[in-house]
């Protein structure tokens, strides 16, 4: 039984119980172009437990550029650690080369040039690649899909998920959980999860009206003589963060003694490891587990963080495997006489120049896609800049549909919600409609416009920064911060909610928002039924097409003061 | 469109946020204070009693939460940020099987919930817990 001590110790030294961790060991081999899918595979299979670990894909099926964030802010406890590290700090953190493959997978560091030397990332025919060498190792490997699957693309939303459904079913996973899948209301959720060959699971889902279990909270396996319970957790704040009028009779929520309970419960039915498949977001995960006592390995999701080496939290081993399908977590455990005893973990980059295409898994995605190709193809305008979304403010893609909605629906400011999905595109490259639906595709896109108070205003953004910067991370709901058009303001991070906003600016005038006047505001994404307007996708499309080529001036009037 | 205050709330955030922008009295300190006085004779130790709520609420006009004190006689529930902090109180006998009881309650914005625990013995425990009450973030 390895003791809580030996686990304290850095995660390396964990892992030399069974040897060192494969990451790192390819990279000065990539920087000189000899990168091969060998080296991304190699794993020296250890122990008798394999798990594999999918997440928040967000239906992009096909390879694409992703630049991870430049800024990445925690707090309280959470304040310059992992997940909260980005650029130069990540690299040295980690022990990366400026330059490497590893820089350019988890960094935002030279991301351009470095993405025209590495290529594209993702794609579920190689992802399917190195399912098949995993289950060639070991093939009773589990399969775990950590949600955030069937919704992101143009196809998913035209399938209403059925597409993902499909491609996931085709790769066989062992259980999943959710969050946007909600997005596509109840009745959809029911009728796609009878049809799942495997448990959709959800220990904090339950019924409103009865207090009651919703779904199933674990499924159990034996995987290599080991009893292995497999626990879900959805997103916690659906019914806040999404519109809960699309699944009225459900309500989520940390439940952290629900947890606590069904973890008793899988051990006392013999469950010799205890994995947790969440999509808590990774502050909400490394609280749970300190709280939560007996949990070996949590498989986190929902705030899109990559990261090369587990954390640990006393016992429990937390791995985040990035989005998009950017990434991939392979971790092998030697479970013996009802613990732990050593693992071997590794971050695997999908990148998708090095790992070859599975055919088969080409053919059924180009097959999803046949029906849309001409759609999805349509180039409508081309980028002079980078377009991406990912940081705790403004990113280039929402400073362009902030600009959108700000001149098709002649507002004075502009909101765009902080998703944390959404692609990037390199400079000079289309724009096409894939495109604009990988940031914009939704089930509640109508883009509004009213008049708000400067006091209204200064309250969503109080609201806001609150579920991203409150120092207990159980009131902290992932994403970003709302990425603002056509207004300034200066954010004081470590302030409590109600005075870490001040400054707010009306751009167009150079004036202090006055909280007693109205403005004309134009945002998309309102949690609200009924709410009118255009859908931003065709918004979106009908502004670039307009513009032709799209040039963006990043907007520098959100001031930053972090700790 | 002219937005009223009424549209905004469910524009924002669905009815959950209505307190957060019409910005309701506040219910004193001193009501609160006075009214854990009247029922425990004084200002009880803070232990003992367990509060059930979530950490944010889903829709601030029915918040579920639950209270339990191990051997207590009577718990008082009170909303110590609505206009009208009194919730209610719940007895109990020697026929109930334990001192546990759940109900749903309106919260008006972020507030703490206080419960206090009167003993058979005639001791008396208090427990608070924040429930914050939101226009809803934007999850990743």
């Amino acid at each position: 039984m390895l003791s809580r001590r030996d686990f304290l110790q850095a995660s390396f030294a964990a892992s030399a119980i069974v040897g060192a961790s494969g990451f790192g060991n390819w990279a000065r081999l990539a920087a000189q172009q000899r990168l091969t899918q060998e080296q991304l595979l190699d794993f020296e299979t250890t122990g008798n437990v394999t798990l594999v670990h999918l997440t928040d894909c967000h239906a992009h099926l096909k390879p694409v550029w992703f630049r991870e964030p430049s800024i990445n802010l925690g707090v309280g406890e959470a304040q310059g650690k992992p997940p909260h590290i980005s650029g130069k700090k990540f690299l040295d953190t980690y022990g990366l080369e400026a330059g490497s493959p590893e820089a350019y997978a988890l960094t935002s560091e030279d991301f351009v040039a470095l993405a025209r030397e590495y290529g594209r990332v993702g794609g579920f025919d190689r992802i399917s690649t190195v399912l098949k060498s995993i289950r060639a190792d070991r093939p009773d490997a589990l399969f775990l899909d950590g949600g955030d699957t069937w919704h992101g693309s143009y196809t998913a939303l035209k399938t209403a998920g059925q597409d993902m459904v499909n491609i996931m079913n085709a790769l066989n996973p062992d259980a999943m959980t959710s969050h946007w899948e909600f997005t596509y209301g109840i009745d959809r959720v029911k009728e796609i999860v009878e049809t799942l060959p495997f448990p959709f699971l959800g220990a904090n889902i339950f019924d409103n009206e009865w207090n009651e279990p919703a779904y199933d909270s674990h499924a159990m396996f034996e995987r290599g003589g080991v009893k292995v319970a497999v626990i879900g957790q959805a997103f916690p704040y659906l019914p806040i963060a999404n519109p809960r009028w699309m699944f009225p009779n459900l309500s989520f929520g940390i439940r952290e003694e629900r947890m606590r309970e069904v973890v008793d419960e899988v051990r006392a039915d013999g469950a010799e490891l205890v994995v947790l498949l969440s999509h808590n977001g990774f502050d909400v995960d490394r609280k749970m587990a300190s709280q939560v006592e007996g949990i070996d390995v949590i498989l986190s999701g929902h705030t899109h963080d990559a990261l090369p080496e587990p954390v640990q939290v006393g016992k429990t081993l937390i791995i985040a495997s990035g989005s998009h399908g950017k990434f991939v977590s392979r971790i092998d455990l030697d479970v013996r006489d009802g613990g732990v005893k050593g693992f071997k973990y590794r971050l695997i980059p999908i990148f998708s120049d090095v790992i070859q295409p599975d055919p088969e898994m080409t053919a059924l995605v180009d097959a999803e896609r046949a029906p849309f190709k001409a759609e999805l193809e349509e180039v409508i305008g081309t980028t002079q800049s980078l377009l991406y979304r990912r940081g705790n403010f403004n990113g280039t893609w929402d400073d362009l549909i902030c600009q959108a909605l700000l001149e098709e629906r002649e507002a004075d400011i502009a909101l765009s919600p902080g998703f944390r999905w959404g692609a990037s595109i390199l400079p000079g490259d289309p724009i096409t409609r894939e495109d604009i639906y990988s940031a914009t595709s939704m089930s509640y896109p109508n883009a509004y416009r009213s008049e708000m108070t400067g006091e209204l205003i200064h309250t969503i953004l109080e609201d806001v920064a609150d579920n991203l910067f409150n120092p207990d991370p159980y009131y902290q709901q992932g994403g970003d911060m709302v990425r603002v058009g056509g207004m300034g303001y200066t954010i004081d991070i470590s302030k409590p909610i109600g005075s870490r906003i001040t400054d707010m600016t009306l751009l167009k005038t150079g004036e202090k928002i006055d909280p007693a006047k109205s403005y004309v505001v134009s945002g998309w994404a309102s949690v609200n039924e009924g709410t009118e307007g255009p859908p931003i996708y065709d918004l979106v499309e009908q502004y670039i097409k307009r513009k032709g080529s799209i040039e963006i001036t990043p907007n520098t009037a959100v001031k930053t003061i972090a700790g | 469109m002219q937005m009223t205050r009424r549209d905004l709330f469910a524009l924002a955030a669905g009815l959950a946020a209505a307190g957060l922008i019409s910005l309701p009295a506040d219910a004193s300190t001193d009501a609160v204070e006075a009214a854990i006085k009247e029922f425990a004779g004084g200002m009880p130790e803070t232990g003992g009693v367990d509060i059930g709520a979530p950490e944010i609420a889903e829709n601030g006009n029915t918040v579920p939460i639950e209270v339990f004190a191990d051997g207590a006689a009577s718990i008082m529930i009170l909303a110590a940020g609505n206009p009208n902090p009194g919730v209610g109180t719940f007895h109990f006998t020697e026929m109930s099987a334990e001192s546990r009881a759940s109900t749903r309650i309106r919260l008006a914005k972020t507030q703490d919930v206080v419960a206090v625990a009167k003993m058979a013995d005639g001791s008396t425990k208090m427990a608070r817990r924040e429930v914050k009450v939101t226009i809803g973030g934007c999850g990743g």
